[in-house]
């Protein structure tokens, strides 16, 4: 006969985590919690030392998780956790570098840098939790803030259409892009260890509940309803076509998620910081180049 | 004469078994691990901590029932509860 329960004090993700910092500051029902978890055991499952791991994050709820892991990390300014993560990835190329932020973070003030980032197909990967606001700030009306949806500066409904996230990061040119819900815990452990293996532009969208800032004004309940309502409405389609998996979050509405795009674009590499191998066919030298004359005297 | 039918490896089989340990000081009563545990071993406590939360419990007569398979420790938002694995039931 084994005990009921065993209270404890430390959990066992704690080694990775800042655990003096816990509790966390995230509502009851925030699903930023089992997507830090996620992460936190994609770490630890990878072959890449805790020590070279680093997370960048910017502004916002999903911004704190810098804070709270246990790993090498950077709050940046609003928007600038891309940039911010080129620049770490190109002067020091032996850390891993994750970039983990929310939607408006990513997509409106920081949208140009994600184009970009993802044009050049930087090695970074970067998970993108997608709770439909701007939860920290009080519930305004974001990038991907459903059609007609309700929020604080929205009251009579959104009259904008929404962002569809995979669809715009794979035309961009990122190699990996997923999707996601807190819910669906395994796959997004795995999709995220995969990412963090792949080299080049890898992009997980998150869906999150906000109870607090989209759940109540659009009557989806407590975080525990959303969490049902993914479980009810999800569907797992990785060949869904892109262009056809932007959310409406009405009831009768479908999530489609999976593992849309894997394929293979050459990694960003500054010219002339190639290893000497590869530098033959790649570098254009200067005529005056000391290196060309010798070459081409007889 | 009854004929019983066993699967050949029936001897090896065994059914993984977990102990679960709570913090619960960090819980923020969001019910995720309860509602989603497919044993229904958890249900809410009496007891509330000491932010107010009703923190999870170990239901009476489910001391044996769960079977490892983490979710309570993967969808804890709060990470105040998980498990660990002890020595397997053999059928």
């Amino acid at each position: 006969m084994c005990p009921r329960e065993i209270v404890v004090s430390d959990h066992k993700l704690d080694p990775i985590l800042r655990s003096d910092r816990l509790p966390h500051i995230w509502c009851p029902g925030c699903g930023l919690g089992p997507a830090m978890a996620c992460f936190a055991n994609a770490i630890q499952e990878s072959d890449i030392p805790v020590d070279k791991h680093v997370c960048v994050s910017g502004i916002g709820c999903t911004g704190r998780v810098a804070g709270y892991l246990n790993v090498d990390s950077f709050h940046t300014t609003h928007g600038r956790a891309i940039p911010f993560a080129t620049g770490l990835k190109l002067s020091n190329p032996d850390l891993k570098v994750t970039v983990f932020s929310g939607d408006g973070d990513l997509f409106a003030i920081g949208g140009n840098h994600m184009l970009h980032a993802a044009r050049r197909n930087i090695d970074i990967t970067v998970i993108c939790v997608n709770n439909f606001n701007y939860g920290m700030t009080g519930g305004q009306l974001g990038p991907t803030t459903p059609y007609a949806a309700r929020t604080t500066t929205t009251p009579y409904g959104n009259p904008e259409g929404p962002l569809n996230i995979p669809h715009l990061v794979a035309a961009l040119g990122a190699v990996f892009v997923a999707r996601w819900t807190v819910l669906h815990v395994r796959q997004l452990q795995k999709a995220i260890a995969y990412a963090l293996n792949k080299e080049g532009f890898t992009f997980i969208e998150v869906l999150s509940p906000c109870p607090v800032g989209f759940g109540r004004p659009n009557d989806l309940g407590d975080g525990i309803d959303e969490m049902q309502f993914y479980r009810q409405q999800s569907i797992v389609d990785d060949r869904a076509p892109l262009e056809s998996v932007g959310i409406d979050m009405s009831k009768e509405s479908t999530l489609v998620l999976g593992n849309f795009v894997d394929r293979e674009r050459p990694v960003y590499q500054p010219m002339g910081t190639e290893p000497p191998e590869q530098r033959e066919q790649t570098a254009v030298y200067h005529p005056a180049d000391p290196e060309v004359k010798a070459r081409e005297a007889p | 004469m009854t004929v019983v039918r066993r699967p050949l490896d029936q001897s090896v089989l065994t059914i993984p078994r977990g102990q679960t340990y709570i913090i619960p000081q960090r819980c923020k009563g969001c019910r995720f691990c309860i509602d989603f545990c497919p044993k229904d071993v958890l249900e809410e406590s009496t007891d509330i901590n000491s932010k107010g939360y009703h923190y999870p419990v170990v239901s009476a007569g489910k001391e044996e029932a769960c079977i490892q398979c983490t979710f309570c420790t993967l969808v804890c938002p709060e990470f105040a509860i998980y498990t660990e694995e002890i020595e397997p039931e053999t059928l």
